[in-house]
């Protein structure tokens, strides 16, 4: 490690606060494109078993009426 | 195989599905390990800046950012020219896959260059040609999002906004050679392609890692919103279905997120 202690790691010469809001800010934006793909992903299964259902649904329909 | 064939498979959605699900877990696992080990490797182990001294630092992640908000740009503009060449579907999907994310790292970019311009500038903003272009390409984005939205047709929306983009691609050049174009706060480039950088190797190095982690990330992003985008679309189709009811086998290769 270039520092010599955990306490200038953070510190940097008075720069740390800048340098680790952007390290910070960069994972947090990272996740949240990652949580919002999940969102998406879980968004679109519920679409697809919404047409599954109503398509057993109406499978079902025509069945009781045989 | 002709390219033909090549091209009509990589049209395919269903292919394209099964194909992008086996890359995910490597893009995934690779990008995390050198975003990490970048990141790690920038914050510690590089000695500072003679000039400007730690906060040089914020280069591993404003860097990659930028370079990466700028080349999605141009994988969408490519996406809109071959839909609307070619009108496939599948190149409309990854364009509107694209925004968001190209949005996010355009903002990472403008946000991490404010605060890098602070202790370095003494300013958080300035209206210079390289700033204010990239301010634009965050503008842009937000505009293939809104257009999207706008329109009930999704035929209509994909032409629209691939017009957009298109146009909105000469943007690009002028972000990359606006720092010598025109004079600016904002430092030239220091990596260079032909002739010889004016970074040191020991800075370069980590900034390699999270650049190609960044690159990563992008692509294994944009395969999980262009795969959401297919599986809404093609709802109706048996091989969609069986995928999310568990009647397939490869139900287990889309797990990853």
């Amino acid at each position: 490690m270039y520092f010599d202690s955990i306490g200038e790691l953070f510190a940097m010469d008075g720069h740390g606060p800048y340098v680790w809001f952007c390290y910070g800010i960069t994972a947090l934006v990272l996740c949240v494109i990652l949580f919002e793909a999940r969102r998406r992903r879980l968004g679109a299964e519920q679409r697809v078993r919404g047409v599954v259902r109503r398509k057993q649904a109406s499978a079902n329909k025509v069945k009781g009426k045989e | 195989m002709s390219i033909w064939t090549t091209f009509h498979k990589w049209g395919s959605p269903r292919w394209f599905y099964q194909f992008s699900g086996r890359l995910l877990p490597w893009l995934g696992g690779l990008s995390l390990l050198l975003l990490i080990g970048g990141a790690v490797w920038g914050l510690a182990l590089v000695p500072p800046d003679y000039k400007q001294g730690n906060s040089f630092r914020i280069i591993y992640v404003h860097v990659p950012a930028s370079a990466v908000a700028m080349g999605a740009y141009m994988t969408m503009a490519i996406a809109g020219a071959i839909h609307l060449i070619w009108r496939m579907k599948l190149a409309a999907m990854v364009m509107k896959a694209i925004a968001p994310i190209g949005a996010s790292l355009t903002f990472l970019a403008l946000l991490t260059g404010a605060v890098w311009g602070k202790p370095t500038w003494g300013t958080w903003w300035v209206w210079d040609a390289r700033i204010t272009s990239v301010l634009i390409l965050f503008f842009l984005y937000l505009g293939v999002i809104a257009l999207h939205q706008a329109f009930e047709n999704r035929e209509a929306a994909a032409k629209a906004c691939a017009v957009l983009v298109i146009v909105g691609a000469v943007n690009i050049p002028i972000i990359y050679w606006s720092v010598e174009w025109w004079y600016s706060l904002h430092q030239p480039a220091s990596i260079r392609f032909i002739g010889e950088s004016s970074i040191h190797p020991s800075m370069l190095r980590p900034l390699m890692a999270t650049m190609a982690g960044m690159y990563l990330f992008f692509a294994w992003a944009m395969l999980l919103f262009t795969r959401n985008e297919i599986l809404d679309r093609e709802r109706n189709t048996r091989w969609v279905q069986d995928i999310v009811c568990g009647d397939d086998k490869n139900a287990e290769s889309n797990s990853v997120l």
